[in-house]
């Protein structure tokens, strides 16, 4: 599904990412941990096209097809969803709305029709009942005053209406409190299938314990220094990122 | 041209003028002479620095504006927002229509006329503000227009009334305004524990280089509650200037909208004075600007007295060469302790020629207040954008929408449904179609 090969990044003089290779397949759950400024959360930016970060080196590959020659909203559209570290509020737009928007775009994409307001009402409570968020929210600005844990799970939430392949989830348990990461946790694993893709980025193992990745990865200094199983995430619980720093590059 | 205002002025004056009080006449008086010894502002005028009024000063407008040829109700629907039950007053061309004009039963104690009817009916209540709270010795606009004060509406809310259904006074100008003028002059008085909505419209119904000069002078009593939305949508080459001067006593509300998009040259002045303990005022605004379009607001909040608080949030999107002003001025005098005031000026560009001038103008001579102002000027948000896209929605309809919730964000403030809803999907069509 994904293939990242020697991928360089850099944020303003700034080298991020120093060559990174990562191969995600259909139905699998990556983690991505990492110390904090180890290029992790710029990682998950990358792959969504986000316009502060310029590729200076490298491949990514989804589905067949140049990820980096796509503008953001096509990789959307084709199935790439990042759920933001901090979600963006924006003001004046209604959560309803925006999904609506959202959604219809990407139905375009696969050549289908636009969805009808009370099919989307319908499709709406089913999917806010995943993350136990009330229905006032959706008439409520997009994030707009939402507390850190009701923002979380509304990006949550767009995943769930926009049912991409490929999910990326940028440090989505930061600031989350014990019920709240259950609550985000259950919502993943019930979109989890055969034919989808989830990248987890974190910087803590106790989001693993519910969202049970196949792979790990460390990021250090721009480069992933390690690969493993679900182990490896405890074995970093246990002895913190120190010993595996020793000889990448700070 | 200050001569034909004046030479119009000895003209009605000699044709004995329309009918009108002693008290009356003697004001105009006044005010024709303030006007002459005034003279239009120039931009050394520090209230007029941003706008220059000489397209208005340097043009003679018809003083008499013609009659107007049979404007349907049918014409006033796109400015009626489907309201059926409200109580309206229709003026054309600045003169009052009793044709196209609906009182709705009235509550007992509430009193809705044209002024020429007030000075029958409300000869005390006239004679006692009429004049008195738009002070006209300083401000030329406002002593023009009560120099021909002719026309308007006069609303008196007894105490502890409260109208249910939004008062619209809807002041058009149809094609045959040319280049007349119209000054209408409207006049609210809320007794105490009082409670009204007045929307005030003025909407252009052809495309006549018109001017309008309006005042209203409000005075809302002991814990009296007025909402007031004024709603400018004259004719693209129209000139409008208004004021609306506001005098609040204790415990009082003022809340206030105003929403600027039509008029080639328009200058807005909210003004409120909280004149006793525990007032409230809530000042906001949205001014949508293109082409060559100049949209100057000027608001004005006196905190007199103590524990007063008052917010204001005023937004403006200007596209094309548009130029938008916005100075907002507090005045927290000596005794006003525990003032609180927060005063927010945003203005979205969507072109490069598009400017906007801002100005707050804080003066605090009380040493025990909480006053903030901020102001910002700018695009669309680079990381709202990105989050848009992210989502699938491509890069137009993200600006399309980002722009549209700009405004939004304010137009929200407005709690009369029928108003909010309107405004909301004639911006919303207004920067989402093409």
């Amino acid at each position: 599904m994904l293939e990242i090969k020697n991928l360089h990044a850099t944020a303003g003089d700034k080298e991020i990412l120093r060559g990174i290779d990562l191969t995600v397949n259909a139905g699998e759950v990556h983690a991505v941990m990492g110390p904090n400024g180890s290029g992790k959360s710029t990682l998950a930016q990358v792959l969504a096209g986000h316009p502060a970060y310029e590729v200076t080196a490298g491949t990514v590959t989804y589905e067949g097809q140049d990820l980096l020659a796509m503008d953001p909203e096509v990789r959307a559209q084709q199935g790439i969803f990042l759920a933001f570290q901090y979600p963006v509020e924006i003001p004046g737009v209604s959560n309803a709305y925006f999904l609506r928007a959202a959604y219809n775009e990407i139905r375009k994409a696969r050549g289908e029709d636009e969805i009808d307001p009370m099919s989307f009402a319908d499709l709406m409570d089913e999917r806010m009942k995943l993350v136990e968020m009330d229905p006032s929210m959706l008439s409520r600005s997009v994030n707009t005053g939402f507390s850190g844990g009701e923002k979380k799970r509304n990006e949550i939430l767009q995943m769930a209406v926009l049912e991409p392949k490929l999910a990326v989830l940028d440090e989505t348990d930061s600031g989350l409190d014990i019920d709240a990461l259950r609550i985000v946790a259950h919502g993943v694993n019930s979109l989890r299938r055969p034919d989808n893709a989830t990248i987890v980025v974190t910087h803590y193992q106790r989001l693993l314990n519910y969202i049970v990745p196949d792979f790990v990865h460390v990021l250090a200094g721009g480069r992933i220094v390690r690969s493993g199983g679900k182990e490896l995430a405890f074995e970093l619980e246990e002895k913190g990122y120190d010993w595996l720093l020793e000889g990448a590059v700070a | 041209m200050i001569e034909t205002y004046l030479k119009g002025f000895e003209e009605i004056a000699s044709n004995g003028g329309s009918a009108a009080p002693d008290w009356a006449r003697s004001l105009r008086l006044s005010a024709i002479t303030r006007f002459e010894a005034l003279g239009f502002p120039t931009t050394k005028n520090e209230d007029w620095h941003f706008t220059s009024v000489a397209p208005i000063a340097e043009r003679e407008f018809d003083l008499l504006a013609p009659p107007a040829h049979g404007v349907t109700a049918a014409q006033l629907e796109p400015f009626t927002f489907g309201a059926t039950d409200w109580h309206t007053l229709v003026f054309v061309n600045g003169r009052y229509d009793a044709s196209l004009s609906s009182a709705k039963a009235l509550p007992d104690g509430v009193t809705l006329l044209p002024l020429k009817r007030a000075y029958e009916e409300l000869p005390l209540l006239v004679e006692q503000y009429l004049g008195k709270v738009a002070a006209y010795e300083g401000q030329t606009f406002t002593a023009l227009n009560t120099a021909f004060l002719d026309d308007g509406a006069v609303l008196h809310v007894a105490r502890e009334v409260e109208v249910a259904q939004p008062i619209h006074l809807l002041f058009v100008s149809d094609a045959s305004a040319g280049a007349g003028t119209s000054q209408p002059h409207n006049l609210i008085v809320l007794d105490r524990f009082a409670k009204a909505t007045v929307i005030e419209s003025y909407a252009g119904l052809g495309n006549g280089a018109y001017f309008t000069n309006v005042v209203t002078e409000a005075v809302v009593g002991d814990g009296a509650t007025l909402t007031h939305l004024k709603l400018q949508r004259e004719s693209a080459k129209a000139y409008h200037v208004g004021t609306v001067d506001v005098r609040q006593a204790r415990d009082s509300h003022l809340v206030s909208f105003s929403f600027a998009t039509g008029a080639a040259l328009s200058r807005t002045n909210i003004y409120t004075e909280l004149r006793g303990e525990g007032c409230g005022a809530t000042l906001n605004g949205l001014y949508l600007g293109d082409g060559e379009q100049h949209i100057d607001h000027q608001t004005r909040i006196e905190h007199v007295e103590p524990n007063c608080y008052s917010r204001e949030h005023y937004k403006g999107i200007l596209d094309g060469s548009a130029h938008g002003v916005f100075n907002g001025k507090v005045f927290v005098h000596p005794a006003a302790q525990k003032t609180d005031g927060k005063q927010t000026n945003n203005t979205l560009l969507l072109s490069e020629k598009a400017q906007i001038d801002t100005k707050p103008q804080l003066e605090i001579f009380a040493d025990d207040v909480k006053c903030t102002h901020g102001a910002t000027v700018g695009r669309l948000d680079e990381t709202s954008l990105f989050y848009m896209k992210s989502r699938g929605i491509d890069a137009r309809t993200a600006r399309e929408l980002l722009t549209y919730a700009f405004a939004a964000d304010v137009l929200e403030t407005i709690e009369q449904v029928e108003v909010r809803e309107a405004l909301e999907a004639a911006t919303l069509r207004r920067y989402t179609e093409h």
